[in-house]
């Protein structure tokens, strides 16, 4: 889905912000986005033709995850841009070898119901994550109301959004924005920041670009913007947590990669816990089945175990899953409200789990 | 932009007088947009830099936290600049520090969603001269520990009050140089619990009024296991009658109330010079791990500990642990000051049975032995044996943990 243009309002606010109307086909301002100091608001860096950042400069390239991270049901919009005449190396495992200057854009959007999800979209923020030569640093910019600005904010915000759920109900919520700090709880590997999502396995799909429908893999390296992928029916593919043909251990323990490997690894934020949720895991008790909880104090939520095989509602991932309550709510950011179709999911593949034979 | 962001957000950036070349202080007040101003100054802080909270009581909706290293973050005093989280929205804790070489001082920090302070993988953390407390008494929805350095280095909790936690009040899990000294912990379920760790020293403190005064854990399953060199000398645990209250799935959920210390699978344990009374479950108590586990290379007993030069009150009177009642009647009425299990031998995950040279060196008596053997035998099974001592000869004591680069100063300093 493709956001609406709302060009005339966007220039005007562009002429307002810089005395000067930008080109809507001037280049992205490349040297900007690896400068020291970011810039304040959206729009200087070029990445739209328009200040409503509904149209995307032509060296964008839209792309999608098969199994994404919830965001109290935001719609996310996400896009590559790689600086001229550089390009992606590939990587089977972990995030794709992205070159100085590469920025990840993702902007958050609600509609005003989920039941028509490309009618009145609302930009809440957009994210950057910059490959600057010292390393990637993570941005956030806050849109505001008339929707013809994003500004940035480093110490983050709460945002009310309302909107309508798929089955009709009225959401109110206290959209959390992180600060700098937060992006990097969860874009933390050993302590530097790194991209979460853009793995090989999890951007082989296909994706409908205007021109057609292609897999993203073989349309990066088309366009000459990746390098030494093999063929994509040969890459690893995650599976999407949603689509019930696959498999259902395959979806769950994608989606608990997804939205909980970043923390709960071995190099992670959480790694103190002992829990670790990432797809390569294959100790079962760090995966949780029949592990005790650490620090986990009211998280614990009166249960034994992480995972309790064939019993969800004894198994303390579930419990934390479902809850909405700072303190006992995983993951401890970027939502307030319970992803009630994952908690479902998980608590189906916790019931399709045979309990372990008792030992001696 | 940086002096209009400064500006608009009245963070008033100050050099400071004789420090280091460029160093400033970043004022903080209290009001409103507390949250954004304060965080702010957590952000734009740069290393060298004091981070300052005037007096006054700060109306948090959010945790917050901090991760540029060689920073102080001050406040007036305990009592007097109050971080409020009553109102907290989201995260697990009420200040993250994730840099190094960070000291926290000089304020209070009140009714936390998840913990007070807490640092996460920091060389040299200082937490100096705090209060932090669930102002509601003791309750299981209180946060899980007041004050929280976990995989850090270098560790110095100084003059820290915590009361209410739902777990431990004073915690250090997975952190190597640890010195906790003249603090209190109290209405806590444990008051100061020393998990995983290696070298600390635990002394000068009060642990009254919590479920278990200090207990020295070793855990299997994490990535830093074989806690050992942990002296607990000169503390006050006393009173310790708190009901215990922490959700269930805890490990403390398992301290029997009114336990005075307790060491759990741990090596080179020495607890010596300290005040026990009024512990009603026991006085000092040396224990196994009592659950089944599948990692390899966890070791599960209690093993050259020493216990010495401790001065008892009336302890082990009324114990609430399964078998504990039994026992003690047995024993005419009251346990021993000091209990061991007698466990000396575990079964590994694979099955097999593992004998351990379990040293002890226990001037204090008398000693039970409950003699359960094997690892995983129920204290109800015991076929206790009281003695005055119980020594295997004298046991080398861990050296002093010695904090340098200033830290220990800058604990004292003000």
């Amino acid at each position: 889905m493709k956001p609406g243009a709302i060009g005339a309002i966007s220039f005007v606010s562009a002429l307002l912000l810089t005395g000067a109307a930008p080109a809507p086909d001037a280049p992205v301002d490349a040297a900007l986005l690896v400068a020291d100091d970011p810039a304040p608001a959206l729009e200087s860096y070029h990445l739209f033709r328009d200040s409503a950042a509904r149209e995307p400069n032509a060296a964008l390239v839209p792309y999608t995850l098969n199994t994404p991270l919830f965001s109290d049901y935001a719609l996310k919009f996400r896009y590559l841009f790689v600086p001229p005449r550089q390009a992606v190396s590939y990587r089977e495992q972990g995030a794709l070898d992205f070159p100085v200057g590469t920025t990840l854009v993702k902007t958050f959007a609600y509609p005003a119901d989920f039941r028509a999800p490309d009618a009145k979209l609302r930009f809440i923020e957009t994210r950057l994550l910059i490959h600057k030569p010292q390393g990637w640093v993570a941005l956030t910019y806050v849109w505001n109301d008339a929707q013809n600005q994003a500004v940035l904010k480093r110490a983050g915000a709460r945002v009310p959004v309302s909107f309508v759920d798929v089955s009709g109900a009225g959401q109110r919520i206290d959209y959390q924005v992180p600060n700098v700090n937060q992006c990097k709880e969860c874009h933390s590997l050993s302590g530097a920041i790194v991209p979460i999502g853009p793995k090989a396995r999890n951007l082989n799909r296909d994706y409908v670009y205007a021109a057609g429908t292609e897999n993203q893999l073989a349309h990066w390296t088309r366009l000459g913007l990746l390098q030494g992928a093999p063929e994509h029916s040969v890459v690893p593919r995650l599976p999407p947590w949603d689509d019930a043909t696959q498999p259902l251990e395959g979806r769950a323990r994608a989606y608990l990669d997804v939205n909980c490997g970043h923390c709960h690894s071995r190099a992670g934020l959480a790694s103190n816990s002992g829990l670790y949720l990432t797809f390569e895991e294959s100790n079962p008790t760090a995966l949780g089945i029949g592990k005790r909880p650490v620090a986990a104090g009211k998280g614990s939520g009166d249960l034994l175990f992480s995972i309790v095989p064939g019993h969800p509602e004894q198994s303390i991932l579930v419990y934390r899953m479902a809850s909405t309550e700072p303190g006992v709510m995983m993951p401890q950011i970027g939502r307030t409200l319970s992803h009630k179709e994952a908690v479902a999911l998980i608590s189906e593949y916790i019931s399709s789990l045979k309990p372990a034979p008792a030992r001696n | 932009m940086r002096t209009v962001l400064f500006g608009v957000l009245s963070v008033m950036m100050l050099t400071t007088c004789g420090g280091v070349a460029h160093a400033k202080t970043l004022k903080v007040a209290p009001g409103a947009d507390a949250q954004e101003r304060l965080q702010t100054a957590l952000i734009d802080a740069k290393p060298g830099d004091v981070v300052q909270l005037s007096s006054g009581r700060y109306e948090l909706s959010d945790g917050l936290s901090l991760d540029v290293a060689n920073v102080v973050v001050e406040g007036a005093g305990p009592g007097k600049t109050i971080l409020s989280f009553d109102k907290q929205k989201g995260e697990a804790e009420g200040l993250l520090v994730t840099s190094n070489n960070v000291t926290v001082r000089d304020m209070s920090i009140q009714n936390a969603r998840g913990n007070g302070v807490k640092s996460k993988g920091v060389d040299r953390i200082s937490m100096v001269n705090l209060v932090v407390e669930w102002t509601g008494g003791p309750k299981a929805e209180n946060g899980s520990y007041g004050v929280y350095p976990v995989t850090s280095t270098n560790v110095l909790i100084d003059r820290v009050t915590v009361r209410g936690a739902s777990d431990a009040g004073i915690y250090v899990g997975q952190s190597k140089n640890i010195v906790v000294q003249n603090s209190r912990a109290e209405y806590n379920v444990a008051g100061i619990e020393i998990e995983n760790s290696f070298n600390a020293d635990v002394h000068d403190n009060v642990s009254t009024h919590n479920a278990g005064g200090i207990l020295v854990f070793d855990l299997p399953g994490l990535p830093q296991m074989g806690g050992h060199s942990t002296r607990v000398y000169h503390n006050e645990v006393v009173d310790n009658d708190t009901p215990n209250f922490a959700p269930k799935g805890n490990t403390v959920a398992g301290v029997p109330t009114g336990t005075g210390i307790m060491v759990m699978a741990n090596r080179d344990v020495h607890v010596f010079d300290n005040h026990l009374d009024g512990n009603a479950s026991s006085g000092v108590m040396l224990v196994a791990y009592l659950n089944t586990f599948t990692d390899a290379t966890y070791n599960p007993l209690p093993r050259d500990i020493s216990v010495h030069g401790n001065h008892f009150g009336r302890n082990g009177y009324a114990p609430v642990w399964k078998g504990g009642a039994e026992l003690a009647t047995a024993l005419g009425g009251t346990l021993p000051p000091v209990l061991w299990d007698g466990i000396t031998s575990y079964p590994k995950p694979d099955g097999q049975v593992v004998a351990e040279a379990v040293r002890l060196s226990i001037a204090d008596g008398p000693v039970v032995n409950l003699a359960l053997k094997l690892q995983g035998t129920p204290a109800t099974k015991a076929t206790p044996v009281v003695t005055k001592t119980l020594s295997d000869g004298s046991l080398a004591e861990p050296a002093p943990v010695v904090l340098a680069g200033g830290q220990m100063e800058m604990g004292r300093a003000h």
